[in-house]
């Protein structure tokens, strides 16, 4: 038996299978650090710092949580949020994320360690995505092998795709959530394969804590019941499958009942029923095989199968019915807007006017994924050439979160997993091949006879058929390229294998393949690296640019705001802003809001929308009923910040328009060409509309008098700026960014400086929340 | 599973019905018989409770739930025990043992009552 290079030969079995787990182990340790290292950028680019928006109101919830206990959080009704209403925190969150870093905080300070809340909330993202890399390599390691493993815990540990919602500061339930996604998946798989009663309910204890921390479970309640009901129409039901899953649902949906935000859903809601209706059918399928073990006359056959449909046909009209009765909600909007993207524009635009909503732009796919895009097919082709139950269980996975991830940007988050295990399949099995130092036999004599093998076994791989040959001819089973490596080493396992005579010869065939992975797979690295760094690592708290020296200079507005909120103002200070920043107020300058980015209650978001779209004299008793003390505007026309409010005052007008279509007209604010300006062509409604007045008030002055440039829209404003009548600036940060307007009588002293015109290219980063311009990942080089 | 709520419409059905019954009792093991009553037993306690939350009231929505669930998980974990110390199902279950499976079960039945108790109200 030839090999392509040497292999050691002393070496007992034993030792390679030990040091084999070691590598493995040391392997895996070191993905978790480069995953944890490479998160870190946000933490050493700028500052221990909660990023965005959605987790400073996590961040904040868990300082109650971790202040005042749990029963407190949990009964937490906050009134400084939707003033006048307050909302009902305790029974309107997914509190995995926060009772876990509290359950952290707790654990580091029974252990005498005091570390700062804030820092358990910043560091749990990246803690978690270590976890997550094992996730995915136990995953992988059922679909194929170990090998296979190490890639996808790789891949995912470093992928763009999941580093974006999981960056040190970046406190969101994605954080946590990709863990557990992966993991239920994990052990319904392995529930799946050994029949196992306990993974069953491991995968529904995970799965309550998933549904517990991201309303993504969704895909979980679904995935599930899709693969069980596919494996039952391919007709390979198994009782092993019914143990799985009637365990993880019976188990998994009373324990989803739990968490008070979701509360009867999962009985009562269409998104639920499938797994519903797929349990029942496993029932009827599963009893039915038993009859079918007891008699075999022919005739009771057919009646069994008639009966079997006639209940599955019952049930999906009873399912119509109670859905017409209203029994059972229908479909949700959110749902919709899954299947016709044009949906939410046109009933729901708060759900159209989040960035994140929009479809995903095809560069975002390789700025995500890199290699691993056109990876990803060939590992779901090769899935289909085993096609295992849990390979089916990928394919479907594939298909279904490529088409998410198409429809919904940010659910480019739930393929991003699924890309790094079909591509570790992918890349591991041609690593196998081309590292499989078997050396095949050039011998035509025993080629003629090989390929009446081959041919015979229908086998349609040629160094898989090798494999499999050799692994026959060793009588322990061979798993992976190690075992080869170690049945060719000791010898004397390949005495009658001599016809593989399809395979790869030489060294130099191999070496060009394997190269050539390892440069894509350095490069994959490179570009993950400068993905993370320059992109995704913006708290978007602080922005960045450069000075014309290379310097980096902090654009810090937003805290210089709501620091001055907080010392300037009473703690009763009503601040009006779009709802973007609502968490962020509360967060950060610790007053009450009228909207934020909790949503629930359209109309009231609409009220501050017509209140930003009318004029002062309309506008004025609004902020009066709603108790405003300060209007905040966001403003990046002087630094060219493009996430403002301006740029998102269309959504304001769509979203009022929607509840007073006869007072707010969105034609009105475009010009007479259609055109969306602010210049001095602007539409007079335009020009009076409270959030234009607040944002080019004495904007001009900058420009000693002249006529200013607004550089996010390039455009020159009005020579004449807009006055104001009966609000008045108190404080305009120091690049502009943020302004606020007292809507009563007195007056604070305002201090601007003019800013440095050097602070242009700023990193804006893609999560600007209801930016409509979509999502302009505007990265510009730093250095 | 159960033995009964076979849709016995016509004659020739009751005839199957006749020798199902006959096979089953002839075919399976005592253990496995003790099982079937459990089974029976939760069809018929869930039946009432379901009967009772339509005919009768909702009114604790979580408690019947809880109370529901129970027995429809408690069912599926017994069965699921049924089938894998089945020893027509050897085979299918290498890696779960009889032991094993009435570990698994008993796990499974302390996690859900966890739960049916958090829910009871």
């Amino acid at each position: 038996m030839s090999t392509a290079y040497p292999i050691p030969s002393d070496i007992s079995p034993a030792t390679v299978k030990n040091t084999a787990s070691l590598l493995r182990i040391v392997a895996l340790s070191l993905i978790s650090g480069a995953a944890i290292a490479s998160r870190l950028f946000a933490v050493i680019n700028f500052e221990s710092i909660i990023h965005e928006f959605d987790p400073w109101f996590n961040y904040r919830a868990t300082r109650v949580l971790a202040a005042k206990g749990f029963y407190e959080f949990w009964n937490w009704f906050d009134p400084t949020a939707w003033y006048p209403l307050g909302r009902v925190v305790g029974g309107t969150v997914y509190p995995g994320l926060m009772v876990t870093s509290g359950v952290i905080y707790n654990i580091l300070h029974f252990l005498n360690l005091p570390v700062d809340i804030r820092n358990v909330c910043v560091l749990l993202a990246p803690g978690f995505s270590a976890l997550t890399a094992w996730a995915t390599y136990m995953f992988t390691k059922e679909m194929k092998d170990e090998s296979a493993g190490l890639l996808a815990a790789a891949f995912i540990g470093i992928v763009p795709g999941y580093i974006s919602r999981s960056v040190a500061g970046s406190y969101d339930n994605e954080a946590i959530a990709i863990f557990l996604l992966m993991f239920t998946f994990y052990c319904w798989i392995k529930a799946l394969k050994q029949g196992s009663a306990l993974f069953g309910t491991i995968a529904a204890v995970f799965y309550f804590y998933m549904v517990a921390a991201w309303g993504g479970y969704v895909f979980i309640t679904n995935m599930i019941p899709l693969h069980a009901l596919v494996l039952v129409l391919m007709g390979r039901f198994s009782d092993r499958l019914y143990v799985a899953y009637s365990s993880w649902y019976a188990i998994g949906t009373l324990a989803s009942m739990q968490v008070p935000f979701v509360g009867f859903q999962p009985v009562s809601t269409s998104e639920h029923m499938g797994a519903l209706g797929v349990f029942g059918l496993l029932q009827i399928v599963a009893f039915a095989q038993l009859v079918r073990t007891h008699v075999s006359s022919q005739q009771f056959q057919k009646l069994l199968f008639g009966s079997v449909v006639a209940i599955g046909v019952l049930g999906f009209f009873s399912f119509i019915f109670l859905t017409y009765k209203g029994k059972i909600a229908p479909w949700t909007g959110r749902f919709y807007s899954l299947w016709d993207t044009g949906y939410a524009k046109k009933y729901i635009p708060i759900i159209a006017s989040v960035s994140e909503h929009q479809p995903t732009a095809w560069p975002s796919f390789f700025m995500d994924l890199q290699f691993l895009i056109f990876l990803f097919p060939a590992g779901v082709v090769l899935c289909f050439r085993e096609l295992r139950d849990e390979h089916l269980f990928v394919i479907i996975y594939a298909v279904m979160a490529s088409y998410f991830a198409g429809v919904m940007v940010r659910l480019m988050l739930t393929l991003t997993p699924v890309v790094c295990v079909a591509s570790a399949v992918a890349l591991s099995t041609l690593l196998d091949t081309y590292i499989d130092p078997t050396e095949p036999v050039a011998d035509d004599d025993t080629r003629s006879e090989a390929d009446s093998t081959v041919t015979s076994n229908g086998s349609s791989a040629p160094s898989k058929k090798a494999k499999k040959a050799a692994a026959a001819a060793v009588s322990a089973p061979s798993k992976g390229p190690l075992s080869d490596l170690v049945a060719a080493a000791t010898g004397s396992a390949h005495a009658g294998t001599g016809n593989i005579t399809t395979g790869i010869f030489g060294l130099d065939s191999r070496g060009v393949v394997v190269l050539n992975v390892v440069f894509m797979l350095m490069f994959f690295v490179f570009h993950c690296t400068w993905v993370t760094s320059n992109a995704y690592s913006s708290p978007s708290v602080v922005l960045a640019s450069t000075n014309p020296d290379g310097s980096q200079h902090i654009i810090d507005d937003f805290r210089e705001a709501y620091y001055w909120l907080r010392q300037n103002t009473p703690q009763d200070a009503v601040v009006m802003s779009w709802w973007d920043y609502g968490y962020q107020i509360a967060g950060m300058a610790d007053r009450p809001t009228l909207v934020d980015n909790n949503t629930w209650n359209n109309t009231h978001i609409a009220t501050v929308g017509k209140a930003m779209s009318s004029s002062e004299e309309v506008a004025y008793p609004i902020l009066r009923k709603h108790d405003v003390d300060y209007v905040l505007v966001i403003f990046g026309g002087l630094i060219g910040y493009s996430g403002d409010d301006i740029n998102k005052f269309l959504w304001m007008v769509r979203i009022a328009q929607g509840v007073w279509p006869e007072e707010i007209q969105e034609p009105n604010y475009f010009t007479s060409q259609g055109e969306y300006r602010i210049d001095d062509r602007a539409s007079q409604t335009m020009k009076d509309s409270l959030m234009y007045k607040m944002s080019y008030y004495r904007f001009n002055e900058l420009f000693g008098g002249n006529p200013g440039t607004d550089r996010v829209r390039q455009q020159q404003v009005p020579k004449e700026g807009p006055t104001l009548d009966y609000l008045d600036e108190a404080f305009t940060s120091e690049n502009w960014i943020v302004s606020l307007f007292p809507s009563l009588s007195y007056l604070a002293p305002h201090h601007f400086f003019r800013s440095t015109s050097d602070a242009s290219n700023c990193i804006c980063s893609r999560n600007s929340d209801s930016d409509f311009v979509s999502m302009s990942l505007l990265v510009l080089p730093r250095w | 599973m159960a033995p009964k709520s076979t849709p016995a419409s016509s004659e020739t059905a009751f005839n199957a019905f006749n020798t199902l019954w006959k096979a089953y009792r002839d075919g399976t093991s005592d253990r496995l018989k003790f099982i079937d009553s459990f089974l029976f037993f939760l069809m018929l306690s869930g039946i009432v409770q379901f009967a009772y939350c339509i005919l009768v009231s909702n009114f604790p929505y979580n408690a019947f739930l809880a109370g529901f669930s129970s027995t429809v998980g408690q069912f599926v974990l017994a069965a699921s025990l049924r089938s894998q110390v089945n020893p027509d199902n050897k085979d299918e279950f290498k890696d779960v043992s009889p032991e094993r499976a009435f570990a698994d079960f008993a796990l499974g039945s302390i996690v859900l009552h966890f739960f049916v108790y958090n829910f009871l109200g």
